[in-house]
């Protein structure tokens, strides 16, 4: 089986964030970048599928600029067979544009499944792996918690308010990861150690202009300093006053 | 003119709130580039639609088939897009729910037009603005959006819905047959869980239990507080689900839901960055934690200091008092 993974360098989810000189950007100093957490699903699952079937390959492709290579090498430690980095001084806030950028490398890949995290924790648009299914015209299931693939099909569950739906549908296929997909393992040292000399192709690509400009960035208001009511059962009455009164909640 | 399409959601023939939410995202945003706004529901044949006029709705489209009792992204992007194309539209506007983070995707693929996604502000002016958290909420971006039309999604419980009557000339749509045939995913049937509450991403109110609850057994004192709010869910935070004391879809936090209820009650959960991430937009925050120095008081618009087994049991009698049931 051979499996396609788009990864994605994010901040840690630890970040506090600071908002740049420039008021458009965050500011990088003192951040550490990881793999997107929902990408470490992505990259499991592809994983799981090329071990099932016994053969095949996985292929990571990042879409960023060089440091990316590092976050490549850290799917590549988790087992992925190569990686393709397109490179791009930076990516686009116009989701569509980056869809375009990934589907053109995914083009005639071959590819029995591409994978993707559900969404970025730095953007959060949880676009760019739908857009992808729609852009290649291939079935696409999105923020999906489990997956059962055989016989050139598949079956994914994926979280709806208060259910969850049950897709079938054909490979090749797009799907996205949700939380809970699986346990993403933990590179090994011996992984680490052959992720140095798996192959990485850079590739620079020269991204569409996009319909959306970033006019500010700034962080949100804070909320205004809270109230201790009290310690213990005794301060109940006081909150429900409160609730009642002052907030009109209950 | 150019108009705003409203893309309504429903769910066993009835109009969801957020539909109402996304009406009235429509209208702020019509009210400010000019035009009017037109809604598009999809869905089986049957829709209650009464409420769209209500909600400042002109003209509506429904377009339904017998296949459509459940989502199905490939005719539902289908069936919006056609609209698109065979009238004028600036914006499109949907809910940043399930199904709309799965449809809006799709339909800026089809167009190859921006997407603009959970927005939680939209400020219409000649030009359209958008802002949307980034970074899971840390930070807010405002966006200007340069080509149309434009897809946006805005977050559910963040736009209030206004009523603003009109009256709407509806127009159903048969949807062609055989989307069996051209579809390559298909929704088979929805699981439905063994409780019938609400879920957190959609409630009023929201009650979330931590490590604080010291095992999973004890969010039974969680369950019988939302019991007692009646129109509220169970939410939790990350150390408890990847305890496995609670199910994936009960996170409230970076790697879970976004929230933003008109009430939300923390306990037993200290606040790390990534669960305040979830939760910080909700209207009124109640935190109940034995730490005082716990980082969720600095949020917490009321907080009580002490014991959960001994305030919970107390907070849950009094909830049932007030509201007198």
């Amino acid at each position: 089986m051979k499996v396609a993974v788009c990864i994605k360098r994010v901040p840690d989810t630890e970040t506090r964030i600071k908002i740049g000189s420039d008021g458009k950007s965050i500011d990088e100093t003192g951040v550490k970048f990881v793999l997107n957490p929902y990408d470490e699903y992505a990259v499991e699952e592809a994983l799981k599928l090329k071990e099932q079937s016994g053969s095949g390959e996985v292929v990571v492709i990042a879409l960023g600029s060089d440091t990316s290579q590092e976050t490549i090498r850290t799917a590549l430690a988790m087992g992925a067979d190569r990686g393709v980095l397109l490179k791009t001084d930076a990516v686009s806030l116009d989701p569509v544009v980056n869809a375009k950028a990934l589907a053109g490398e995914l083009e005639g890949g071959e590819y029995d499944v591409i994978l993707f995290g559900k969404l970025a924790m730095d953007d959060s648009s949880q676009a760019v792996g739908t857009m992808v299914a729609e852009l290649l015209g291939m079935p696409g299931v999105s923020a999906i918690s489990h997956l059962e693939v055989a016989d050139g099909k598949g079956k994914a569950e994926r979280e709806i308010e208060g259910g969850v739906e049950v897709v079938e549908f054909a490979l090749p296929a797009v799907l996205t990861a949700e939380k809970g997909l699986n346990e993403p393992r933990y590179p090994a040292l011996r992984g680490i150690m052959l992720a140095k000399k798996k192959p990485l192709d850079v590739k620079p690509v020269e991204l569409e202009e996009g319909g959306v400009t970033m006019s500010r960035l700034e962080l949100p208001p804070p909320r205004a300093g809270g109230r201790i009511l009290g310690e213990g059962p005794e301060a109940v009455p006081a909150l429900i006053e409160a609730l009642q009164t002052e907030v009109k909640v209950l | 003119m150019p108009g705003v399409l409203a893309v309504l959601e429903q769910r066993d023939g009835a109009l969801k709130k957020v539909s109402h939410e996304v009406l009235t995202a429509a209208c702020g945003l019509a009210s400010g580039i000019g035009g009017a706004v037109e809604a598009i529901v999809v869905g089986p044949p049957g829709i209650d639609t009464d409420s769209v006029g209500a909600f400042g709705g002109e003209k509506l489209f429904v377009v339904t088939h017998e296949d459509f009792k459940l989502y199905q992204p490939e005719p539902y992007a289908a069936a919006v897009v056609e609209r698109v194309k065979s009238g004028d539209y600036t914006a499109v506007v949907l809910g940043a729910t399930a199904m709309g983070k799965d449809l809006g995707p799709r339909i800026a693929a089809r167009l190859a037009c921006p997407l603009a996604a959970d927005a939680t502000a939209i400020e219409a002016n000649g030009g359209i603005k958008v802002t949307r958290p980034l970074y899971s909420g840390k930070a807010l971006s405002e966006l200007t959006i340069t080509s149309t039309p434009c897809v946006i999604s805005v977050r559910p419980n963040t736009f209030t819905a206004k009523e603003n009557a009109r009256e709407v000339s509806v127009e159903v749509i048969q949807a062609p047959d055989g989307p069996n045939a051209a579809v390559r995913a298909r929704t088979v049937v929805v699981k439905e869980p063994e409780t019938a509450r609400l879920d957190v991403a959609e409630a009023a109110v929201v009650v979330s239990g931590g490590r604080g609850l010291k095992e999973s057994e004890n969010f039974k004192l969680v369950e019988d507080l939302v019991d007692a709010f009646g129109n509220a869910a169970v939410g939790a935070s990350r150390a408890v689900v990847d305890a496995g004391w609670r199910p994936h879809s009960d996170q409230v936090g970076q790697t879970g839901k976004t929230v933003s209820p008109q009430l939300y009650v923390a306990i037993g959960i200290s606040g790390a960055i990534q669960h305040l991430a979830g939760m910080r937009t909700s209207r009124v925050i109640v935190a109940i934690n034995k730490d005082k120095e716990a980082p969720i008081f600095k949020v917490a618009d009321y907080g009580i200091v002490g014991d959960l087994f001994e305030i919970l049991p107390r907070l849950t009698e009094e909830v049932i008092k007030a509201r007198g049931t």
